[in-house]
């Protein structure tokens, strides 16, 4: 009786490791990876944030900071983000992203959406030191296309 | 006696149904309401922004000139089953090449189709309702000189009982009414006038950032107040002072280039009604902010 059931705690107690380890064996959450693309976009929000408090006249418009900024930005773009999305890193799989399983499936897309966001900080990083008209104007499109990924590829809160 | 009653409750049964068959009949108003006005379309063009016509009309995923080819097929969950945009570009058949401004006029201020059915208000016309007949005349120019394409328009996926048109009078007599939301004072500046304008007929934001009811109707009494997005994740804000602590300025530049105070981008449906405010003139864009800081605080 006492032997029998020593054997069934065992069994039971395999089972259970057998089943467990699976689950301990986890698929990765690719945490370095998230906090590294955040990064970069937390770089983003910096640079523009420079741009846009002139644009909307709480910082003076100054010609070499807007310029330094968007000379930033147009690099930024430019960056070798590859190795900060690997597959499985979407907000299906993994917590602490809002980055949608849609931007794995259409990768062409969101390269190209990414081509554009390279012309757009490229002409802004051009005109940026001309004056207030020329900022504002090139603001814009660049606005739009960090929202063109955003709008397909991002959760909404 | 009691004889008597059941023969006139049987008599009047039908005289019921026929009077309230023919009171949620669909409202067709006649041509003369457009009389004496010429439709331009340049000034239609900024109208259809406003709109945000091609947000729903386009094919799904256009970009660039593709948004001007209203073919339709774009698909809108919700709680009755699914919508799908119909083809509006200026095709004789599959489009509304040959419908004259009234037509246009019928949709958009009485929800019903030349055929004279009702449309489901999934198609705004609870917010159109407010437009002026000059902005739907300079609207009909445009669209006039957009290109046509032949895709005929998918049926809706809508189940039994929404799928009764006719049910559709009856919601319109509860819930249909023209008129703003927003009380403005008679000494109110012209901006802000202006900015309820476009938020509340043209721009239809009520339609996503109000919470509706269960019969799918907007709740007035929670203006703006945010809402849940039907068919996927996450939620529409709040956008009353109540929650939306942003300046003027931050909302003008959020209207232009999508950029929160905080500097993040605009994302989800938001990013199309931007791509269609930034066309607007800024003075529009800083009537739409005013317009917000005016509407009253909702928690």
């Amino acid at each position: 009786m006492q032997l029998k059931s020593i054997i069934g705690a065992t069994i039971l107690a395999a089972t259970t490791v057998a089943i467990a380890l699976p689950l301990t064996a986890q698929a990765p959450d690719f945490k370095n990876e998230i906090t590294a693309r955040q990064s970069v976009m937390r770089l983003y929000v910096f640079n523009i944030g420079q741009l846009a408090a002139m644009a909307k006249g709480e910082l003076d418009y100054d010609a070499t900071r807007a310029a330094a900024a968007a000379d930033n930005l147009a690099k930024l773009a430019t960056l070798d983000q590859s190795l900060m999305w690997p597959q499985g890193s979407d907000n299906f799989s993994v917590e602490n992203t809002r980055a949608m399983p849609e931007l794995w499936d259409n990768m062409g897309d969101a390269q190209s959406k990414q081509t554009a966001l390279i012309a757009a900080t490229g002409t802004l990083a051009e005109v940026a030191g001309d004056g207030l008209d020329a900022l504002r104007a090139n603001l814009g499109p660049v606005g739009q296309a960090c929202s063109a990924c955003h709008k397909v590829y991002r959760e909404p809160k | 006696m009691a004889r008597k009653a059941l023969t006139a409750l049987v008599l009047l049964l039908p005289v019921v149904a026929v009077a309230g068959v023919f009171l949620s009949r669909p409202r067709l108003d006649p041509p003369d309401i457009l009389a004496g006005l010429a439709g331009d379309a340049d000034r239609g063009q900024l109208v259809f922004d406003a709109g945000g016509c091609a947000a729903c009309h386009a094919a799904p995923k256009a970009e660039g000139a593709a948004r001007l080819v209203l073919s339709g097929g774009r698909e809108f969950a919700s709680p009755f089953g699914t919508f799908v945009a119909p083809n509006i570009s200026p095709d004789r058949q599959a489009g509304i090449g040959a419908w004259a401004p009234i037509d246009l006029w019928n949709a958009l201020h009485n929800g019903t189709s030349p055929e004279r059915r009702h449309y489901y208000p999934a198609f705004p016309y609870t917010s159109y309702v407010n437009a002026t007949p000059q902005d739907v005349v300079d609207l009909f120019a445009y669209l006039k000189t957009l290109p046509a394409d032949p895709t005929p328009s998918q049926p809706h996926a809508v189940g039994f009982p929404f799928n009764i048109r006719a049910g559709l009078g009856a919601w319109k007599a509860l819930f249909f009414r023209p008129g703003w939301v927003v009380n403005l004072p008679p000494e109110a500046p012209e901006q802000l006038a202006r900015g309820r304008y476009l938020a509340e007929a043209l721009g239809h934001c009520s339609e996503c950032h109000t919470p509706r009811n269960l019969l799918g109707a907007r709740d007035k009494s929670r203006w703006l107040a945010g809402a849940p997005i039907p068919g996927a994740r996450g939620s529409v804000p709040n956008i009353t002072p109540a929650r939306l602590d942003w300046s003027e300025a931050d909302l003008v530049e959020y209207f232009t280039s999508g950029f929160t105070p905080e500097y993040d981008s605009a994302g989800g449906a938001m990013v199309e009604v931007i791509e269609n405010l930034a066309r607007l003139p800024r003075t529009d864009r800083a009537a739409l902010a005013a317009y917000l800081k005016a509407v009253p605080p909702v928690e």
